[in-house]
C-alpha cells in the first residue's frame, strides 16, 4: 500500500486523479484502519488529507455561517466554543461517537462517508441543511449534505472526489438544533436509532423553521418532512406532540439486526424525535 | 512498502522502519519492544492501547505508523520520570485500581489525558471520559478513586517548573 | 509432606502454636507486582519474545456444522515465508484409557477434538488448521490459502430446538447419560443430573403458595481484555517451553502432554502475567497447537488470537432454560422447589448444569427440592468456566422466584430470605452440612444499610438477591527460602489473578513475624515448584494460604532450631516472636533477628528452606446479599443503575483492598450478564458481535460505585480463617438486577439480557394486559 500525504488540496486531487488501483481517502481512519489492518486487502493508495489546511479548519464566515474542514476530529469541533454555541446538536452528535480516543480522530467528513446508517453526525449535520465542498480531479462542485447518501456504505462521490469542507448556514436569531440516540449503554455504542432537530422559532416561541431528521431507521438518515410540519406553527403544546410522534413513527423504515428489532427503532424513534424537538425547542428560546 | 519514521517517543527522538499498512501499535510492540502498550482488540473498542500522540489520546491501534513523523508519542513507559512514579501511578497503587493489570497502561495514559485538560474533574467526568477503557476485573470503583485522588497532586506538580526529562 | 490433615484440627494446631502476629494481615499494603504493573514493565503472555520466532495463527470454520469432505493445506505450505502447517492428522489418537481421570471431566478426546477439528466442525470458529509463518501478514495470507471442502448440514443453536427429538445431531454416538434405561436414539442431550432433597410431592402439599416461571439466559463470555497467548518453543533436545497467558502452569503442561501424548517432564510452563481469566482460561486452546508448530519448523512459535477469535471459539459460559415451582407457607417458610435446568455445553458436553442445580437455592433452608438438569449439546463454541460456573444464571431463577414469593405474600424480601436463611447445621440439598457461615449475617447487614433505607425516586425500582458458591480447596505447593540477608522469598505454584501475590506475602509476613518489606514473592514454573492446581474455585488465598502458612511455621520452627544450636540449649528454650528469637531463660536480652540467623545458617545446617505440598480440605462457602437500585426509563426500556452495594461473608479479609476488588469486579460482570451481554447469531448460526462494540461489557459511565461491606466469620480450618472471595460476587447481581428492574416496570422480567429492546416489548405487553 502506498501512503501519501499531500499538502495542498490540488495535490490531492492529482493523486485522486491519477490512481490506477484502489484509493482510499484517509482521514481518522476509525472506520478505515479496522477493515485493513486485520489482513483484509488494503488499498493500493492512501490518502491522508489532515495536512491539507483547508480540511483541518474551523472558520466562522463574516455572515455567520461556518466552515468546517471534512477531517476535523470531533475533539476540534466541540474545542471551538462558538461553534459549540451555534449548533449545540450538531456537536454534541459528533462528541457521541465512540470514547474520547476516537474522538481524538474522528472526523465529520469521515462520519458522513463511511455512510452508516446509524452514523451519529449525520442526521444532525442534515438537518442544519449544511453543504459540501467536494473537490475531484475535475475540478469542485457543491452538494447539498443530504444527497451524499445513497445506500448504506456508499456516497455519491466518485472515486477521484473527496469532501474538502463542510459550509453550515447563517443562524437566525432563535434558532437552536438537538441531537438525541438511543444506546444501551452509555458510551461505546452505535444507535440503535437517533434523531436531530433543528429549529426556529419567532418572537412569540412559535416556530417558523423546523428540520427533523432520523437515524439508524433506514438504509439512509430519514429526513421527515411530514413530521417537521406538524410542528411549524406551533409551541410544541401535547396534542402538536402527540401527533409528531405518530407521524415520526410511520416515516421509519428501519430493519431488525443484532441491536435492535423494527418495532422497538419504530417505537422509540417517536420519543426521541419528540425529545429532541423540545430540547431544540427550550435551547432556541434561551 | 517500508518506510523509515523519526518521531519522539516519551521525549527522546527515535527512528524506525514500518510498513505503510503498520498500525503505531504494532510499531511500538514489535519494532521497539515497548510492551508497555497492550493490544485487547486491535478496532478501537477496548482502550488497552491507548497513548497520547502530539497531545491528544489515541488508541495506537487506530494510528498509522507512517503518521508518525515528528509525533510526539507518550506511553507508560514514560510515565514515571526520574526514579519517581507519576502521582497516578502511584495513586492506583494506593487505591489497588488495578488487578490484573491488563488495561492498567491504557487507562493511565487516558487519566493522564484528562487531568492534562480537566485538572478537577468530578466522578461523572472522569467515568465519561474514560468509558473507552475497558476493565473486567475491578467493576471501575477503584479506578474511578484513584482518579480523583491523584488530581491534586497532579495539579501541584505541574505548577512546579519543569525539570528537565520529567514528565508531568 | 503430602498427607491430607486427617484432623482439620491439625492445621489450626500448628498455626495456633506460632500465634501468628496480626500486624500485616488485614491492612492495604501495596501489591508485590504492583510498580511493574503500573510502569509497563510486568510481562503478559504476547509480551515474552525470542529471536527468530514464527507468528502462527489459525483456520477456523465459517460453518456452524459441516462435515470436512477434504483440508488442503499444500498451496498455503507453498508460500514462501510459510514454515509448517499442522491439522488434526497431526494430533495423536489418545487412547482409552487416557481419555478421563477417573471419569471426571475433561475428556482430553473432546479437547483434541475442539483444539483441532476431525471429520466434522461442530460451530463457527472451529479450529481446522494452524500455520507458523515469518511474520503475521503472511500468516494471514496463507490462512486464505487453505482449501476446505465442506459438506454444511443442518445446525441447532437454540437449547428447545437442539432438545426436540428431530433436531439436525452434533454427534451420532450420544446416548443420554443419566437416563435408565440407556435411550435408543442417539439425541443432543449429554447428560441430565437429578438432584432430590425430602419429598417435594409431600412439600407442595403443605403450600399456601406456589408460584411456577420461566426463565432465559443467554452465553456470556467471561471477556478478559487480554487474548490467549503463548509463546513456544520446541527445542532440538525435545524439550519444550511455554510462556503462556494461563490460570494454571501445571494444568497447560498436563494438558498438553495428554493431548500430544509427551512426558509431562518434557514440558515447562512459565505462567506469565494474566490479564484476566474468571474460568476461561482454565482449558487450553493454542498451546498444542504451537507446540507442534514449533516442533515442526523448528522455532519458537508466537500466537495470540484476535478479539473475533476470542469470542467465536474460546468458551462463553451456558445459556439456560429454566422452569421452577417454588411453594411456601403463607408465613413465607419456603416448603418446597422443584424445577428443570437445561443447559448449553455448546459443541461438546459439559456444562455447568449441575453445579446450578446445587447452587440455586443453597441460601436457604428449604426441606424439600427436586431439580433435574440437562446439558444439551448446540452448534456454539465448547462452553468454559466463568466464575462460579453454573451459580449465577440458576440463582437468577431462584432468587427471582424468591422475589416473586415476597410480592405475592407481601413480605419485605429481606425478611423473607431471613425466615428461610441457611445456618450453621443445615443440610445443602447436595448433601453438606454447613459449617461457620455467615449468610444471615449478609441479611442483617442488608438490612440494616443506608442504601436499603433510602427512598427512590420516581421510576426507580430496588432489587435484592442472595448468592452461594462453594469455594475449593485443592492441591498447593509453596517454599519458602530464607536469603542470607534474612529478606524473605515465598514461591508458590499458582498465577496471580486478583492480588493474591499480596495475600500470601502478607500471611508469611505475619507467620514470620517479619515485615511485609522483607517478602518477595514469587510465581514459579512447573520445573521450580511442586505441583498445584489451577487458580479458580476462589481456592488460592484459602489453599495456597494454607500452605504457605505451614511452611511459614516450618521455617519458624527451623530457625528456632538454629538459634538454640547457637546458643547450646534445648529448642523448647527458644521463643519466636516479632521476627526475633530469644532465649527465654535470659529475660530478653539474650535474641538473634532472622537476619543474623540467616547470617550464619550456613554454620548451623545449611540453607533455611522449607516446601510443602499439601491438599487443602476444609474450605468455607461464601455467601452474599446484593442490593440494586435502577433508574427506568419507560418510554425507552433503557436502565441506569443508580446505586449497588455487595454484601458478603467473606471470612477473614487478608487484604481487604482485593477483596473489595473481587466484590466489586464481580457485581459489575453480573450486571453486564443481567443488561446488555449476549451472544447473537443469525440464521446461518455464524457469531454477529464477536467484538467489544457490540458484544457490550460495562464501561466505566455505566455504573456508579459499587459499595460494599465485609462481613467475617472466620473459616477455623484456615491459619487465618481465610475463605473464598472471588466466585460468590458475581452470583447475586443477575437476581438483584432483576429483581430491582422488575420492580420498576411493574411486570416481572425473566428473560436475560434485559436490553432496553426487551424491557420495552415487556411494559407494552403489561400495557395490553392491563386494558
Amino acid at each position: 500500500m502506498e501512503y501519501r500525504a499531500p499538502r495542498t488540496l490540488a495535490e490531492v486531487c492529482a493523486a485522486l486523479g491519477a490512481a490506477s488501483g484502489t484509493v482510499k481517502v484517509f482521514a481518522g481512519g476509525t472506520d478505515l484502519l479496522p477493515r485493513f489492518v486485520a489482513g483484509v486487502n488494503p488499498p493500493a493508495l492512501l490518502i491522508d488529507i489532515k495536512h491539507v489546511p483547508e480540511t483541518r479548519e474551523i472558520r466562522r464566515l463574516a455572515e455567520g455561517g461556518f466552515v468546517i474542514g471534512s477531517a476535523c476530529s470531533g475533539g476540534q469541533i466541540n474545542a471551538h466554543t462558538e461553534l459549540v454555541r451555534s449548533w449545540p446538536g450538531l456537536t454534541e452528535a459528533m462528541d457521541l461517537i465512540g470514547s474520547v480516543q476516537i474522538q481524538s480522530r474522528a472526523t465529520l467528513g469521515g462520519n458522513l462517508c463511511n455512510a452508516s446508517p446509524a452514523a451519529d453526525s449525520v442526521p444532525a449535520l442534515i438537518a442544519s441543511r449544511a453543504s459540501c465542498r467536494i473537490a475531484g480531479s475535475d475540478g469542485e462542485r457543491e452538494l447539498p449534505v443530504e444527497d451524499i447518501i445513497v445506500s448504506p456504505g456508499r456516497t455519491c462521490l466518485r472515486q477521484d472526489e473527496f469532501i474538502v469542507s463542510f459550509f453550515l448556514p447563517a443562524r437566525n436569531p432563535r434558532s437552536a438544533d438537538a441531537y438525541l440516540r438511543m444506546t444501551p449503554r452509555t458510551e461505546m455504542d452505535i444507535a440503535i436509532a437517533s434523531a436531530a432537530v433543528n429549529l426556529t422559532v419567532d418572537e412569540q416561541g412559535v416556530v417558523n423553521e423546523c428540520h427533523v431528521v432520523l437515524g439508524a431507521v433506514g438504509p439512509v438518515p430519514v429526513y421527515a418532512l411530514p413530521a417537521a410540519r406538524i410542528l411549524l406553527g406551533s409551541r410544541l403544546d401535547e396534542e402538536v406532540r402527540q401527533r409528531f410522534r405518530r407521524q415520526i413513527s410511520a416515516l421509519c423504515r428501519p430493519i431488525s439486526d443484532k441491536r435492535g428489532s423494527a418495532e422497538y427503532r419504530t417505537d422509540i424513534s417517536a420519543v426521541l424525535a419528540d425529545r429532541a424537538a423540545l430540547t431544540a425547542y427550550n435551547r432556541a428560546l434561551l | 512498502m517500508t518506510t523509515s519514521i523519526h518521531a519522539s517517543v516519551n521525549g527522546e527522538p527515535c527512528q524506525f522502519q514500518c510498513e505503510t499498512t503498520d498500525t503505531l501499535l504494532k510499531v511500538l510492540r514489535e519494532n521497539l519492544r515497548m510492551t508497555g502498550t497492550k493490544q485487547g482488540c486491535g478496532t478501537g473498542d477496548c482502550g488497552a492501547c491507548s497513548v497520547i500522540m502530539n497531545g491528544e489520546l489515541v488508541c495506537a491501534c487506530l494510528v498509522l505508523a507512517v503518521e508518525c513523523g515528528q509525533a510526539d508519542i507518550r506511553t507508560v513507559e514514560g510515565l514515571s520520570g526520574a526514579g519517581q512514579l507519576h502521582p497516578l501511578q502511584q495513586a492506583f497503587l494506593d487505591n489497588a485500581a488495578l488487578q490484573c493489570g491488563i488495561c492498567t497502561p491504557g487507562l493511565l495514559m487516558a487519566a493522564k489525558a484528562l487531568l492534562d485538560k480537566h485538572p478537577q474533574p468530578d466522578e461523572t467526568q472522569v467515568r465519561y471520559w474514560i468509558a473507552g477503557n475497558l476493565c473486567r476485573c475491578t467493576g471501575y470503583d477503584k479506578i474511578v478513586r484513584a482518579i480523583m485522588e491523584a488530581a491534586p497532586a497532579v495539579s501541584r506538580a505541574a505548577a512546579l517548573p519543569a525539570v528537565t526529562g520529567e514528565v508531568l | 509432606m503430602n498427607e491430607e490433615p486427617t484432623n482439620y484440627g491439625d492445621v489450626a494446631e500448628v498455626a495456633a502454636s506460632n500465634k501468628p502476629s496480626a500486624a500485616v494481615v488485614g491492612t492495604r499494603p501495596v501489591r508485590p507486582d504492583g510498580v511493574d504493573k503500573v510502569t509497563g514493565r510486568a510481562r503478559f503472555g504476547a509480551d515474552m519474545q525470542l529471536p527468530g520466532s514464527l507468528v502462527g495463527m489459525v483456520f477456523r470454520s465459517p460453518h456452524a456444522h459441516a462435515r470436512l469432505l477434504k483440508v488442503d493445506v499444500s498451496a498455503a505450505l507453498a508460500l514462501p515465508g510459510v514454515k509448517a502447517i499442522v491439522t488434526a492428522a497431526d494430533l495423536p489418537e489418545i487412547p482409552d484409557d487416557q481419555a478421563m481421570d477417573k471419569g471426571q471431566p475433561p475428556d482430553f478426546r473432546d479437547m483434541s477434538a475442539n483444539i483441532l477439528a476431525r471429520e466434522k466442525v461442530l460451530y463457527e470458529g472451529h479450529a481446522i488448521a494452524a500455520v507458523a509463518a515469518i511474520d503475521e501478514l503472511t500468516a494471514r495470507h496463507a490462512l486464505t490459502l487453505i482449501d476446505v471442502d465442506y459438506a454444511v448440514l443442518p445446525h441447532v443453536i437454540d437449547l428447545h430446538q437442539a432438545m426436540e427429538p428431530d433436531a439436525p445431531l452434533l454427534n451420532d454416538h450420544n446416548f443420554t447419560k443419566g437416563i435408565k434405561p440407556v435411550p435408543k436414539k442417539p439425541s443432543n442431550i449429554a447428560s441430565r443430573y437429578e438432584q432430590v432433597h425430602g419429598d417435594v410431592v409431600a412439600g407442595f402439599a403443605q403450600a399456601d403458595v406456589i408460584i411456577e416461571e420461566e426463565f432465559s439466559t443467554q452465553p456470556v463470555h467471561q471477556g478478559y481484555i487480554e487474548p490467549h497467548a503463548c509463546l513456544v518453543n520446541v527445542r532440538p533436545s525435545g524439550r519444550t517451553d511455554i510462556w503462556c497467558s494461563t490460570q494454571g502452569q501445571f494444568m497447560v503442561r498436563a494438558y498438553c502432554a495428554r493431548l500430544l501424548q509427551i512426558p509431562l517432564a518434557d514440558i515447562r510452563v512459565f505462567p506469565m502475567e494474566i490479564g484476566g481469566g474468571f474460568g476461561g482460561k482454565t482449558t487450553v486452546y493454542l498451546e498444542p497447537l504451537a507446540i507442534l508448530l514449533s516442533k515442526r519448523s523448528g522455532k519458537p512459535v508466537r500466537m495470540e488470537m484476535t478479539r473475533a477469535d476470542v469470542f467465536k471459539a474460546t468458551g462463553p459460559t451456558s445459556g439456560s432454560y429454566m422452569r421452577i415451582k417454588i411453594g411456601a407457607q403463607n408465613d413465607g417458610s419456603v416448603v418446597a422447589v422443584e424445577g428443570v435446568l437445561c443447559y448449553q455445553a455448546g459443541a461438546y458436553p459439559g456444562s455447568p448444569v449441575r453445579l446450578g442445580c446445587m447452587t440455586a437455592f443453597a441460601p436457604y433452608n428449604i426441606p424439600n427440592i427436586k431439580l433435574i438438569g440437562y446439558d444439551v449439546l448446540v452448534n456454539r463454541p465448547k462452553s468454559a468456566a466463568y466464575r462460579a460456573p453454573g451459580a449465577p444464571m440458576a440463582s437468577f431463577a431462584a432468587e427471582s422466584l424468591m422475589d416473586m414469593l415476597a410480592q405475592r405474600l407481601d413480605i419485605d424480601p429481606l425478611e423473607l430470605r431471613l425466615r428461610n436463611a441457611a445456618d450453621d447445621g443445615t443440610q445443602t440439598s447436595y448433601g453438606v452440612t454447613l459449617k461457620n457461615i455467615g449468610y444471615r449475617q449478609t441479611l442483617e447487614a442488608a438490612r440494616a444499610h443506608p442504601h436499603y433505607n433510602a427512598p427512590l425516586g420516581p421510576d426507580q425500582g430496588r432489587g435484592v438477591a442472595s448468592g452461594f458458591w462453594f469455594n475449593i480447596g485443592g492441591q498447593s505447593s509453596a517454599a519458602i527460602n530464607i536469603n542470607q540477608d534474612g529478606s524473605v522469598l515465598v514461591t508458590t505454584g499458582t498465577p496471580d489473578i486478583g492480588g493474591s501475590r499480596a495475600s500470601m506475602a502478607m500471611m508469611a509476613a505475619d507467620v514470620l513475624g517479619v515485615g511485609y518489606e522483607q517478602i518477595q514473592v514469587c510465581i514459579a514454573d512447573t520445573s521450580s515448584i511442586a505441583h498445584s492446581d489451577l487458580t479458580g474455585g476462589s481456592r488460592v488465598t484459602f489453599a495456597v494460604g494454607m500452605a504457605v502458612s505451614q511452611a511459614a511455621s516450618a521455617v519458624v520452627e527451623e530457625l528456632r532450631r538454629r538459634a538454640a544450636l547457637l546458643w547450646q540449649v534445648e529448642v523448647e528454650q527458644v521463643s519466636w516472636t516479632g521476627g526475633v528469637a530469644s532465649l527465654i531463660a535470659s529475660g530478653g536480652s539474650k535474641s538473634l533477628a532472622l537476619a543474623q540467623i540467616a547470617a550464619s545458617s550456613a554454620e548451623t545446617g545449611g540453607p533455611i528452606a522449607v516446601e510443602i505440598s499439601l491438599n487443602a480440605q476444609g474450605a468455607g462457602p461464601g455467601f452474599a446479599t446484593h442490593i440494586c437500585d435502577v433508574q427506568l426509563d419507560k418510554e425507552t426500556g433503557r436502565v441506569t443503575v443508580v446505586r449497588y452495594t455487595a454484601i458478603q461473608d467473606v471470612g477473614k479479609a487478608i487484604h481487604p483492598s482485593y477483596v473489595e476488588g473481587q466484590m466489586q469486579g464481580g457485581a459489575v460482570q453480573g450486571i453486564g450478564w443481567a443488561l446488555n451481554e449476549a451472544y447473537l447469531y443469525d440464521e446461518n448460526g455464524r457469531l454477529l458481535n464477536p467484538g467489544f462494540l457490540d458484544y457490550r461489557v460495562p464501561v466505566a459511565s455505566d455504573v456508579p460505585m459499587i459499595d460494599t461491606v465485609l462481613i467475617e466469620v472466620p473459616n477455623p480450618r484456615h491459619p487465618f480463617g481465610v475463605k473464598g472471595v472471588g466466585e460468590v460476587p458475581i452470583v447475586p447481581p443477575l437476581g438483584a438486577v432483576a429483581n430491582a428492574v422488575s420492580r420498576a416496570a411493574g411486570t416481572r422480567l425473566c428473560d436475560l439480557p434485559m436490553s432496553p429492546t426487551a424491557i420495552h416489548k415487556a411494559l407494552k405487553r403489561a400495557a395490553r394486559r392491563r386494558r
